[in-house]
């Protein structure tokens, strides 16, 4: 991913630092909540970490009954690190998976400890987890040297294509016919509504609705799956699922675990589109984007979503305001630039005069904001209508734009969007449309110059002109007395959705933290320390 | 098409025979479109599962004849990897459609855009229209309901909540019964909205009877809100013996929805002089 040498926007620096200045304003005082509580998912994952996995008959996972027993004898303000290990050194059980399996069924009784036990518990609960993340550390590793070994693409943007059969023994084939047909990342669908459950699934599954279950045994046989192709293809293919919904912060934890490498990852997705609890969604995307950092997993962020509810020039500085806060929240959770896949669309309509030059100003200005980062080209959506013939056109402009305006990732469009999920034959067009437009145009970012104050360059700075007045009336809002940023997505300031931040889904597994709460997990990520 | 062909073509239409059908006129029987008016020309594309050498192509001919095309022109034919061939395919085809035949099934209400269905609400309801929905009794899977009701939406269109006049409230899943009936008076629902999707020994059915019976039992006769409830499994023309004032189907999609309750709870506009 090489960033331009010369900016071409020419961007008062001023107003760009005003902005970013603005986002720290509106994250920190989220960033405070979200150090002071904790939620199910965050304790479950720690669970993950020290290796307890697998589900009962029913599929309920173990971390979700331990944590449930932990919850109802104990509490989970002091989380469940010392209760559990606590309970381990009495004898309850000789491992955790007996322990949860005793708590199930009601038979063990949980306590916070205090001084010398609490001490002996938490260090216990600390060898133990420190075994996930030395495995995080180790994947991350592996993944270097097989990048060594078979070498990244030699073009940028990276070419994402998305698998999404339900079944993950038919997404295998289809996804390395993908990756051989020139996939660099291969992203497997969710299947809908997986984002409101509140436990991970478990197991290789076959059954989804338009996606495939994330689960751990489903991460493991796809990206042994595309080890394979990365040695036939030699190149190193990449695999993507989605932290996103109620389980967040375990989902990163198996991405990590399994050698992922790239993560959906959105600070409000959850909040606005799903109607997922404000605090539940911050504190558990902070967790999910430190597992993030550590594991070396590139996260996209979900930015295309505000163009597809909204009009697509009028809300064009909404995602920069939205690029803005997930740069800091990634940053202030330990992500590098070269991380941050912040995301952005191509979804203003068609029928708009100056529709290609506008797209190149927003284009460009997140190409400018953001020059170290990679950036998430997203394809058009809500302006293919099932006119495939058009579509393709269509998906043509959007990877010339990709071109011109020097992408980092680029999300292959399908001219058969809102038809069919993609067929084999429309991949391979599909391929061979972006194939095409790289090959003639991927040389334009060298010539293409916009003139000074000409439209391209007016039009970005008027963007970003109103992603600052945004950001200055969120750290405003005082609506409802919270953190500014949790009192404008309560008024509706993004995507039009008012999202209080006492309301939503998977409120009831939100705990504000106890003096003395105690979780090896973030101790570890917060310090980079292995043991 | 022969250039004898095309100038018959041209003859009939700028100059037919006696009793000869004259292409000009609108005919009841219609053969596709290409360039002239009767060549019945088509296109397809498809894939199939064979790697690209002369037997693929002789494959894909004998499948376009099957398909009714009468001598069709293999234009494209492109290896999709070493195991599947991709082909594009023009040629007239031999089957003619007698469109009095046509029977056509209407919706009972209009399919309308979000626009249409806010400018309705907003000018005809002069209020939002209060929506609330859930799952009730064991049921788990708010997939159904969250489809509907959820902004992100489903099939492409964007959930209930996108539209501006409505006041769309989810309150998730398992709820009680009396707890529904209790969010519905308290929000003043002028529609509730149940999504079941557990069937197993017909707990679709005795849920949505039960959630009827209740909201009959609790708010005056005529004060009902407008009851739907939607779901994989409810079969056509049940709606009256469960006591919903509409079915959903699987498929059902956030517009249909939103144009139902327009149709249903915004009163259509007032009929002027002409209609007496």
């Amino acid at each position: 991913m090489s960033p331009r040498k010369q900016p071409i926007l020419e961007l008062d620096p001023a107003t760009v630092r005003r902005a970013r200045a603005l986002a720290r304003k509106a994250g920190k005082p989220v960033v405070d909540v979200a150090r002071t509580h904790t939620t199910v998912s965050v304790e479950r994952a720690t669970l993950r970490l020290a290796g307890l996995a697998g589900a009962d008959h029913e599929n309920v996972p173990w971390v979700n009954h331990l944590v449930d027993a932990v919850r109802d004898s104990a509490g989970l303000e002091h989380g469940v690190a010392l209760p559990v290990w606590d309970a381990l050194r009495r004898g309850e059980a000789p491992d955790l998976l007996t322990l949860a399996q005793k708590a199930s069924s009601g038979a063990v009784t949980f306590h916070v400890p205090d001084g010398v036990r609490a001490k002996a518990a938490g260090k216990a609960a600390r060898t133990a987890v420190a075994h996930g993340i030395r495995r995080i550390d180790r994947q991350r590793t592996t993944r270097d040297r097989l990048i060594a070994r078979h070498g990244n693409p030699d073009h940028t943007p990276w070419i994402y294509l998305i698998v999404a059969t339900g079944d993950i023994y038919e997404d295998i084939p289809q996804a390395q016919e993908a990756a051989r047909e020139g996939a660099d990342i291969i992203a497997v669908i969710r299947s809908t509504g997986q984002s409101l459950l509140d436990f991970v699934p478990e197991g290789a599954t076959r059954e989804g609705f338009a996606g495939t279950y994330a689960t751990q045994e489903n991460f493991r046989l796809m990206r042994a799956a595309l080890d394979a192709s990365s040695k036939e293809v030699g190149r190193y293919v990449r695999l993507t699922n989605y932290a996103s919904g109620l389980c967040m912060p375990e989902i990163a934890t198996l991405a990590g675990l399994e050698r992922l490498d790239m993560m959906l990852n959105d600070s409000m997705y959850g909040i606005l589109f799903r109607d997922i609890n404000p605090i539940r969604t911050f504190v558990d995307q902070r967790f999910s984007r430190q597992i993030h950092a550590r594991a070396g997993i590139i996260i996209n962020t979900g930015e295309d979503n505000y163009l597809t509810t909204a009009d697509a020039i009028e809300a064009a500085h909404t995602v920069t305001v939205s690029q803005l806060l997930n740069e800091y929240f990634a940053k202030e959770a330990g992500l590098a630039d070269w991380q941050l896949g912040l995301g952005h669309a191509f979804e203003i309509d068609p029928t708009v005069k100056d529709s290609l030059r506008l797209e190149l100003a927003h284009a460009l200005l997140a190409r400018q904001l953001f020059p170290d980062a990679p950036l998430k080209w997203m394809p058009p959506t809500k302006h293919m209508t099932g006119d495939i013939f058009r579509g393709y056109l269509l998906d043509g402009f959007f990877n010339l734009v990709g071109a011109m305006t020097g992408q980092g990732i680029l999300l292959v469009g399908m001219m058969t969007e809102a038809v069919v999920t993609p067929w084999l034959s429309d991949r391979d067009l599909a391929l061979q449309n972006v194939r095409y437009v790289m090959r003639a145009a991927g040389g334009l970012t060298e010539d293409f110059h916009p003139p000074r104050d000409g439209f391209i360059q007016t039009r970005a700075r008027q963007v970003l002109t109103e992603a600052v007045d945004l950001l200055d009336a969120i750290v405003h809002d005082t609506g409802h007395g919270e953190p500014p940023l949790l009192a404008a997505i309560a008024d509706g300031t993004f995507g039009a959705m008012k999202r209080p931040a006492s309301k939503g889904k998977g409120l009831d597994g939100v705990f504000r933290r106890a003096d003395g709460y105690v979780n090896p997990a973030i101790d570890l990520l917060d310090s980079g320390e292995t043991r | 098409m022969t250039r004898t062909e095309a100038h018959e073509a041209r003859r009939r239409r700028e100059n037919a025979a006696t009793g000869e059908l004259s292409l000009l006129e609108a005919s009841p029987i219609v053969r596709p479109y290409g360039d002239t008016t009767g060549d019945g020309m088509v296109q397809v594309s498809f894939t199939l599962p064979l790697p690209h050498d002369k037997r693929a192509e002789g494959a894909a001919m004998k499948l376009a004849i099957a398909m009714g095309i009468d001598r069709p022109l293999l234009v494209h034919a492109k290896a999709i990897g070493p195991k599947f061939t991709f082909f594009v395919i023009y040629g007239p085809v031999t089957h003619l459609v007698d469109i009095r035949g046509i029977e056509l099934v209407e919706r009972e209400y209009e399919l309308l855009s979000s626009k249409e269905v806010n400018t309705l609400i907003k000018k005809r309801l002069r209020r939002k229209l209060v929506v609330v929905g859930a799952c009730i009794g064991t049921d788990a899977h708010t997939v159904g309901i969250d489809a509907i009701l959820n902004i992100k939406g489903f099939a492409g269109e964007k959930g209930l909540e996108y539209y501006r006049e409505m006041a769309v409230h989810n309150l998730g899943a398992q709820v009680l019964i009396p707890d529904l009936v209790e969010s519905a008076r308290a929000l003043k629902a002028d529609a509730v909205l149940v999504s079941q999707v557990v069937t197993q020994r017909d707990a679709h059915i005795h849920n949505t009877k039960a959630m009827t019976a209740a909201f009959r039992e609790a708010f005056p006769a005529g004060q009902v809100p407008l009851l739907v409830v939607g779901g994989p499994r409810f079969e056509d023309g049940t709606a009256d013996s469960l006591g919903v004032d509409r079915i959903f189907g699987r498929g059902t999609t956030p517009g249909e929805v939103a144009s139902y309750l327009v149709h249903a709870l915004v009163n259509p506009p007032q009929k002027g002089s002409k209609a007496s």
